[in-house]
């Protein structure tokens, strides 16, 4: 492989229906629906914008603290909090079409009623470039409930959202890494309609307040993000990778440079999702396009598309 | 260039320039004040953008720093651009690893720096009576705010409380920007024996005060709205809520307050505070999400 020059890279993503001009995304609930984030660079920028769950019904969340920084990380206990779904379609989705970028709308149900009527309605406005069904968010009242702890749940939740979202419309399901195995969940989410797959969710964790001698987080215990988690996720999107080939899987979990998306897509991710570290850096989800494509420019990629799963092959190093 | 011409084009640039900017500032000086630090930061373009109440935050370490969050800090005093860049310049107590870290930064060192944030203290039309009450180190903003004040011929009565001495901040500069100034300290190290809100009764009667100004612990901002409020005089609270990103994102911020509407909502500190109107904010239940609040379950909401 011979260096390229990063101009010449070619970064458009192809994901199921979804046709992004490159593979770099915010991650759901870190970059709420994009407005606060256009002050620090231009949101069309981005492959797409996966704007924060939105539920059926406005939500007030969780008590404060909701959040305790750990060890290259941080746990959240937001519970997502809201403005609900009606909201969302007047206000949020129209700035986000009004500023030429490409939504992913996250949505969060409760019940699988909840899951198809969001789905009937995000996925019937024009522009919606895909849907994000997180069936994995650990702050909700119930951690039983949560569906993509259980393969026949997560299967049901996805089958509710693809049978009530248009056709073109791709829907990806959003998976949790607390479970024996992913690549049992993920089998059954494909099966179950998803176009594609989101890996990963934040972790279950707790921080003790050393003072009060009692759980920090309002909510007790929180999900666990940030670049600690990384190595999780590469392992996840790996596994599931292997598992599944050419299921379009987006990566997620920790990323912080390009170089962090690189290793995502070596391990089989097609495109990548920005999260807690736009909190440190507010412009990171642009920063890491460029340095994505320079990463790639070095090694001899040429194009985005061939670098993902690279690190399956048998030969390091074999030409592309 | 004369003053007057200086000024006015600042006036200008402040109206074209609006939002916050992400600028990889370099360290001018670090000061011990007391038991606090004071920082100064080279960040061309927040000084002609901030008006007294806004807040930065900083960033902790490099690019590779394992304190992700960044800290927020109110804004104690601008400088735009001249000879040297533009300067912002907070005023840090360091108890914890993120604060240590920036309280620990010398001469050229790179600090980034997003700011400026948040919504600034509102200021009156009219030439009233203002008092402005800072616990520790929250008393940095007011400087600016008193100044401000007086330019607008209001008056801007002054009262700083701290636990001890060494956590007053800016008792000698509050003489110069202040029309009055009283200091309580809970060990009597300094001024009055007490809390700020000893005195305040007094003093909002003797100079017939209609707008009451704070930023500092959440109780003592509290306890202040009460005062103010049983004074009959508007009260303007900037508070203090452990935030992750300052820009609006993270969620994380939020604390109860009431609308126009009278409906209680968990709004973000970072962007719709950090100054709220004090008789708005749910004191009793911060930390809480009130029964009632905009977006609780239905179950939860029952008288």
């Amino acid at each position: 492989m011979t260096a390229l020059t990063p101009a010449d890279v070619d970064l458009t993503t192809v994901l199921a229906d979804a046709h992004l001009d490159n593979p770099v995304m915010t991650a759901s609930g870190c970059a709420a629906a994009g407005q606060e984030l256009h002050q620090f660079f231009d949101v069309s920028e981005l492959g797409a914008v996966v704007t924060k769950s939105v539920m059926r019904d406005p939500r007030s969340g969780r008590p404060t603290p909701r959040m305790a920084e750990t060890p290259s990380g941080m746990l959240n206990s937001i519970g997502l909090q809201g403005p609900g779904i009606t909201a969302f379609l007047a206000r949020d989705l129209p700035w986000l079409l009004q500023h030429d970028a490409r939504p992913i709308v996250s949505i969060a149900g409760s019940s699988l009623g909840e899951y198809a009527e969001l789905a009937r309605r995000v996925g019937n406005t024009p522009g919606v470039a895909a849907l994000e069904v997180n069936i994995s968010c650990p702050n909700v009242e119930n951690r039983g409930s949560v569906f993509a702890c259980d393969p026949f749940q997560a299967a049901r939740a996805v089958a509710a959202v693809r049978r009530d979202t248009p056709r073109g419309v791709p829907v990806f399901a959003k998976l949790s890494p607390d479970v024996t195995s992913i690549v049992e969940v993920a089998e059954a989410v494909m099966e179950a309609g998803a176009d594609g797959l989101v890996l990963i969710n934040t972790l279950l964790g707790m921080h003790i307040d050393l003072t009060t001698l009692r759980p920090l987080l309002g909510g007790g215990t929180g999900g666990l993000s940030g670049p600690a988690i990384r190595p999780v996720a590469v392992r996840a999107v790996w596994q599931v990778a292997a598992a599944l080939p050419g299921v379009p899987i987006i990566g997620v979990g920790g990323i912080r440079t390009g170089a962090d998306a690189l290793e995502f897509l070596l391990a089989g991710a097609s495109a990548v999702q920005v999260g807690t570290v736009i909190f440190n850096d507010p412009s990171a989800p642009r920063r890491v396009i460029d340095e994505l494509r320079a990463e790639l420019a070095v090694r001899g990629f040429a194009k985005a598309s061939d670098a993902v799963g690279f690190a399956h092959r048998s030969t390091p190093g074999g030409s592309t | 260039m004369t003053r007057g011409t200086a000024v006015s084009r600042r006036r200008t640039t402040a109206q074209a320039a609006r939002g916050p900017l992400q600028v990889d500032g370099e360290v001018f000086s670090v000061k011990r004040v007391g038991d606090y630090f004071h920082l100064t930061i080279v960040a061309d373009g927040i000084a002609e953008r901030t008006r007294p109440g806004n807040f930065v935050a900083l960033s902790v370490g490099d690019h590779t720093s394992a304190n992700l969050l960044r800290r927020a800090f109110s804004i104690y005093r601008v400088k735009p651009a001249g000879i040297y860049g533009g300067t912002v310049e907070v005023i840090v107590a360091a108890h914890g690893p993120g604060t240590s870290w920036l309280a620990s930064r010398h001469r050229h060192d790179r600090v980034n720096v997003v700011g400026p944030l948040g919504r600034p203290f509102a200021l009156p039309k009219q030439p009233v009576a203002c008092a402005l009450v800072g616990g520790g180190y929250g008393s940095a903003p007011l400087f600016g705010l008193a100044e401000k004040l007086r330019e607008r011929s209001c008056t801007a009565h002054m009262v700083l409380g701290a636990s001890t001495e060494a956590r007053l901040f800016g008792a000698l500069e509050a003489k110069r920007a202040a029309s009055s100034v009283t200091v309580t300290t809970v060990d009597g190290s300094v001024g009055i024996k007490g809390v700020v809100t000893d005195p305040l009764p007094t003093l909002l009667a003797r100079h017939d005060i209609d707008v009451v100004y704070s930023c500092g612990p959440m109780g003592m901002l509290r306890a202040v709205t009460s005062v103010a409020t049983q004074h009959g005089a508007w009260s303007q609270t900037a508070v203090e809520e452990a935030m992750a990103c300052g820009v609006g994102v993270c969620m994380t911020c939020v604390l109860p307050v009431v609308g126009d509407d009278n409906i209680t909502r968990m709004v973000r500190s970072c962007v719709e505070g950090p100054v709220f109107a004090g008789d708005k904010v749910r004191w009793d239940a911060i930390g809480t999400v009130p029964a009632g609040t905009y977006g609780t379950p239905v179950s939860s909401t029952r008288p």
